[in-house]
Order: structure tokens, then sequence, then C-alpha cells
């Protein structure tokens, strides 16, 4: 497979940003300038990445509680979701929303949600709407081992399956729902599995392979706007932090964690790359300064960017 | 009297309840060895093991749903959902099979479960995580909902709602899980439908549910020294309402403040104040004032969150509104 190089350096800035960008969250959360629930997604970038890489601007997504990587994988603009996570009038939701609820719908980018499970049937009403308006745009719905346990789930591949719909159900295994192991939370050791029930393809790939993420991903959403329906895509990743900011994670081992750091997939990528003789570290290195450069300003915009004014708080209820 | 948070006691009251009756059990995500996304039920799974300690898949209809089969078959559910937001995705099995179960089948079933639910703003946790939805629950026939303001009536409440016959939704606003008060050690109910009069006055009466009792406290405390005198009541069940304490209040006072997190519009105010127009107009002298939140969703900013929750001075500046009348 060639991927252009354009693409391969694209898919390590965007792993960087992410990585940067919510270990620069955490900094804020802790010290008390991000506000709420705060799901991070280091470990994962490669999942969105791989996925997103495939998608045009517009593409649908829905996204999830740990969002941040799914939005930034399709393009959302740092200052306004640092803005949003401190609560400024000029985040991306006004400070309506904060991290469980940032989207930007000229993106394509359906929400972030705080209701686990409520993005399958929405993404598969984007998928309607493309075929519905004969467009060969399609809709990802992320989503995790956990949610693939709501009800929604079981409706929304239905649909999307007997509908024919253009919808790429990517699941991101990490292998726990807050503390609930997914070896305690279903009886079948691959989300994918699923599929069989809804006669789609399911497929299960390394999600800290962001090549692998990107191939599978391809194949899938290829399949979607060709008219062939939804696929259900596994990426095996796992979350480094706690579930969320500030949970002291005492339900699973440390050497877990140690095994899994050792499959980071961004040094990974990064030797991958440097393997190719695409990016040297020299060339890395100035890369995460640069991107770092560019979540300072972010991080600036979002502390001189004034609050809300009370007023406020009764507009975009309704529509008008 | 020793003192506990509202965390405890409640904690408490279930294990005191697992201790008592065997066929009582928790279930609910992340309630076992995480003991709960706010640690309710810390330490339950250690004494009585995963079998009475449910940790379930994110299910809520399943949750729900196997706990009203476990109840009509004779076990004693305490199912917890991690927020009040996620009874959407459980509503039908609440409202359509809990509730009804009983009268549609003629008397023939009965429903002993107990749904814990924490509600409430105050965390910038947005819009899906810190709703009031008491009101949508109240106005089912079949359920009962109970909503406790101290420590001391959360683990009485509880008990009785564990041993109610019914569907009994228990809320806990989060943001009084660290409220200290004065619990006994032993084992005791409060009957479901009493309400309770948590400071005397002789001006107004102030009704006021779950955070916002302590908040109608504070100002209580406020106006005294402008010499006026509030009596605070909390109705500490919404389903079934205590209508003779409130109109007992009333009586004497003469006004009447409403006060609630949930949004105004067809909140549980709006029963409360009908009730009071039906049944104690008139012994008003003014009318029924509500001091709620604006009837939208709730925002995530800290500046708009604070101005979305009642204050104990808009709370003063109604009841000293009302006293101009
Ligand atoms: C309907 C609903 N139930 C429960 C929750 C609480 N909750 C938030 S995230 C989460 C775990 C989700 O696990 P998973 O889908 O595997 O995603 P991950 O957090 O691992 O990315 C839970 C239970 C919720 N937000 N919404
Ligand atoms: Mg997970």
């Amino acid at each position: 497979m060639a991927i252009e190089k354009e693409k391969l350096l694209w898919m390590f800035r965007n792993m960087v940003t992410i990585r940067l960008f919510e270990e620069r969250v955490a900094e804020y959360f802790a010290a008390g300038k991000i506000y709420g629930f705060v799901h991070l997604y280091v470990g994962e970038e490669a999942t969105a990445t791989g996925v997103c890489a495939n998608l045009r601007k517009d593409d649908y997504i829905t996204s999830t509680h740990r969002g941040h990587g799914h939005l930034i994988s399709k393009g959302g603009d740092l200052k306004l979701m640092m803005a949003e996570l401190f609560g400024r009038k000029t985040g991306y939701c006004k400070g309506k929303g904060g991290s469980m609820h940032i989207a930007d719908v000229e993106l394509g980018i359906l929400g972030a949600n705080g209701i686990v499970g409520g993005g399958f049937p929405i993404a598969t009403g984007a998928g309607l709407t493309a075929k519905y308006n004969g467009t060969d745009q399609v809709a990802v719905c992320f989503f995790g081992d956990g949610a693939s346990n709501q009800g929604t789930f079981h409706e929304a591949l239905n649909l999307a399956s007997i509908w024919k719909l253009p919808v790429v159900f990517v699941n991101e295994n990490n292998m726990y729902g807050i503390s609930m192991s997914q070896k305690k939370s279903m009886n079948v050791p691959d989300v994918a599995a699923r599929a069989a029930a809804y006669n789609v393809p399911g497929v299960v790939v390394d999600g800290n392979d962001v090549l692998a993420v990107y191939e599978a991903a391809g194949e899938a959403i290829k399949r979607a706007r060709s008219g062939e329906g939804p696929t259900l895509l596994e990426c095996k990743t796992y979350r480094y932090r706690g579930h969320f900011e500030g949970d002291p994670t005492v339900y699973r081992p440390k050497e877990e964690v140690e095994e899994w750091k050792k499959k980071d997939p961004i040094p990974r990528f990064e030797n991958e790359l440097a393997k190719m003789g695409i990016l040297a570290p020299d060339q890395a290195q100035a890369i995460k300064a640069e991107i770092s450069k560019l979540i300072d300003e972010a991080v600036k915009f979002a502390e001189e960017s004034p609050w809300p004014s009370l007023e406020e708080i009764t507009e975009d209820v309704y529509a008008v | 009297m020793r003192k506990l948070t509202m965390l405890k006691a409640i904690n408490e009251a279930l294990r005191q309840e697992m201790r008592r009756d065997p066929k009582v059990y928790v279930a609910g995500e992340d309630v076992g060895i995480f003991g709960g996304c706010f640690g309710v039920t810390a330490g339950l799974i250690e004494e009585f093991g995963p079998d009475r300690v449910r940790d379930t898949p994110i299910t809520e209809s399943a949750i729900v749903g196997s706990s009203v089969g476990a109840a009509a078959t004779g076990l004693r559910p305490v199912a917890e959902l991690m927020f009040i937001d996620f009874i959407g995705v459980a509503m039908d099995q609440i409202f359509n099979q809990a509730a009804k179960m009983r009268y549609m089948f003629g008397g023939k079933a009965k429903v002993p479960l107990v749904l814990r639910m924490p509600c409430g703003a105050g965390g910038s946790a947005a819009a899906q995580h810190s709703q009031c939805l008491e009101a949508w629950l109240m106005h089912v026939p079949g359920l009962k909902v109970v909503a406790p303001s101290m420590p001391y009536d959360a683990k009485g409440l509880l008990i009785s709602s564990i041993r109610d016959n019914n569907p009994v939704i228990f809320i806990e606003h989060k943001f009084l899980y660290g409220v200290e008060g004065e619990v006994p050690e032993e084992s005791y109910t409060i009957p479901l439908g009493k309400a309770d009069v948590k400071k005397e006055g002789k001006d107004v009466t102030i009704i006021a549910t779950m955070a916002m009792v302590h908040r109608a406290l504070e100002a209580a405390a406020d106006m005294e020294k402008d010499g006026i005198s509030a009596e605070v009541v909390d109705p500490r069940t919404l389903q079934p309402l205590d209508n003779e304490t409130i109109v007992n209040s009333i009586k004497k006072t003469h006004r009447a403040v409403i006060v609630h997190e949930a949004v105004k519009f067809a909140g549980p105010g709006a029963e409360i104040a009908a009730m009071i127009a039906e049944e104690a107009f008139d012994y008003l002298d003014a009318p029924i004032k509500r001091v709620t939140a604006p009837f939208t969703p709730v925002p995530f900013s800290p500046p708009l969150e604070k101005e979305f929750i009642p204050s104990k001075e808009k709370i003063a500046s109604a009841v000293k509104a009302l006293l101009q009348e």
C-alpha cells in the first residue's frame, strides 16, 4: 500500500496534536482551570487518526465522552476547543457544552456525547441523510466497548444494515468501561463478532497501529461510500490515564498498563516513519515543538477569552 | 450524636438492610470494586460479595428492567443509575413496566424495587449530567418519589423505601453527599409521605426540596437579621406529597414561596403551588411565588451554571417581595 508522504506526516502530526492537547488539558484540569468531567484520549490516538485520515470534510462523525481525539482528527479548531473546556464565550459551544458536548456541525462533527450509546442512532440518521440525498458522504460512529452493551447499539446496527446505510461503526475497545473489564461485560472476546447478527462485515484491527487502522477503515468507508452498507470495525487499544481525570484506576493491574505503554502508538509510528526515511528524529522533534506552540496559543486564547454573559443563559434553547 | 455525611448514611442504610434481608441486593454500573461513581456503595462488595453487589454492563434499560423482573418474582433490588439523567435510556421499564404492573394485573403483583439516582447541578457536569427530573417521575401513578435533604432523612427514608412494596425512585442530590448531620447508628425508618419542618417561623413558608432546603435555611438565617421569620418545610417525599404539613404551615404564615432546582415550567413546584391554591387559598395573603432554575438545559460554564442554580439571595429577595404584597 502506497500512502502519500503528506498523508503519513499528517497522521503523525495529528497523533502528536492529540497527545499534547490532552496532556495540557490534564494539567489545566489539575490546576482547576478546566471544569467538569474530562475523559482523555491518551493512548488511543492511532484510532481516530487512522479512521479520519480517510474522511472528507463533508463526512459525518458522532463522538463520545472521550471525544477530543475525534474532534481534532476531523479538523476541530484547537483554540475553540480549549476555550470551550475553559467555559468561555468564544468556545465551540459558547461555554454551554464543555468537554462532553463539543461539536462542529460545519465539519460534520455531530457532537461528543454525555450519554453512552447516544451516538449510534444519530450516526445512523446522518447516514440516512446521505443516502436520502443521494450523496456519497459517510457517517462514522465512534463508540467504546462498554457502549456496545447498550440497546441502541443493536437497534442502530440493525437499522443501518436493513437500510444499507453508509455508516461505519468504529469500536474503540480499550478493554474497560470505567471499572468494568470487557471480559466481564460481554461473553465474546471481540465486539466485532456481533456484526454477524446484522449480516455486516465485522473487522478487528490493532488500534495502536495507525496504518492498520487507516487501511481497515479505508475499506469500510469505501464500502459505505459505494452503497454497500455498514461495517463494524473494532480497534483494540488502551487508555493510559484514568477513566476521567481523578480516577485512581484501582480496577486494573499496573503491569497491564505497563505492557500497553510499550505499544504506545506514537513512538511506534515515529519509528516506522524513520525507517521509511520520511521522518528524521530532529524533524519529529521540530514537529512536536511546533504543535506544542499551537497548543500554547490555544491556551492563551482560552485564558484571555471572556466568560459568557449571564443573559446568554436563556439563548439557544430553541431555534428561531 | 454521631455525625455522618449523607453519602455514608445512605451506605449504612444499604448495609443494614442487606444484613437484615437476604432478598435485598444492589445492582448498577461500577457499584462493586469501584464503589459507585460517587462512592455510595463503597465496601459493600467486600461484605456481601458479587452475587449481592452486582456490577452491570452499561445497560440502563436492563438494569431497571431486570430489577422489575426480580422484584416481581420475590427479590428486593436496589438498583443504581449513575446519574438521574440516564433514566431516559431506561424510561419504558420505569413508567410502563415497574409503575403499572400492579394496577394492570388487577393488584396481583407487587414490585418492591428501589432505584437510586443522583441529580443536580453544581460541578460543571453540563446538560446531560446535572438535571433535576423529579417532576417526570412524580407524574406517573404507581411510582413513589423520595428526595431527601439531610443525612438523617436519607437513611430513614432509604430503609423505608427498601421495605416498601412499590417501586420507589430515591433521588440523591449529588452536592449533598458531603453534607454532614446527626445519624443514629441503629436502623430506623421515616415514613414515606411525611414532610418535615426544618425551621419554624411565622411570616412566610418556604417549601424547598433537596439542595434547596439548605439554600432556604441559609436565606432564612440571613433574613432573621432583618426581622423576617421564615418557616422552612421540606416535603422529603414528592410522591406521595404531604399536603397536610404544607397547608398547616401556610395557615400559620399566610405566605408561600416554593424553591427547587428543577426548571419552573411543569416542575415539582407547579404541583405544590396548585395543591396550595386548591387547599389553602383562603389562608393566603399574597400570591404563591416560585424560585427555580430558568427554563433551559443546565449550562456548562461556571458563571452560567451558578446563575442557573437558585441562590440564597434569590430566595431572600423573593420572600421580601412577597412580604411587600
Ligand atoms: C447512558 C449512560 N450510562 C452511563 C454513563 C456513565 N459512563 C460514562 S463513560 C462510561 C464508560 C464508557 O465505557 P466505554 O464505552 O468502553 O468507553 P471508554 O470510556 O472506555 O472510552 C460510563 C459508564 C453515561 N455517561 N451514560
Ligand atoms: Mg472502553
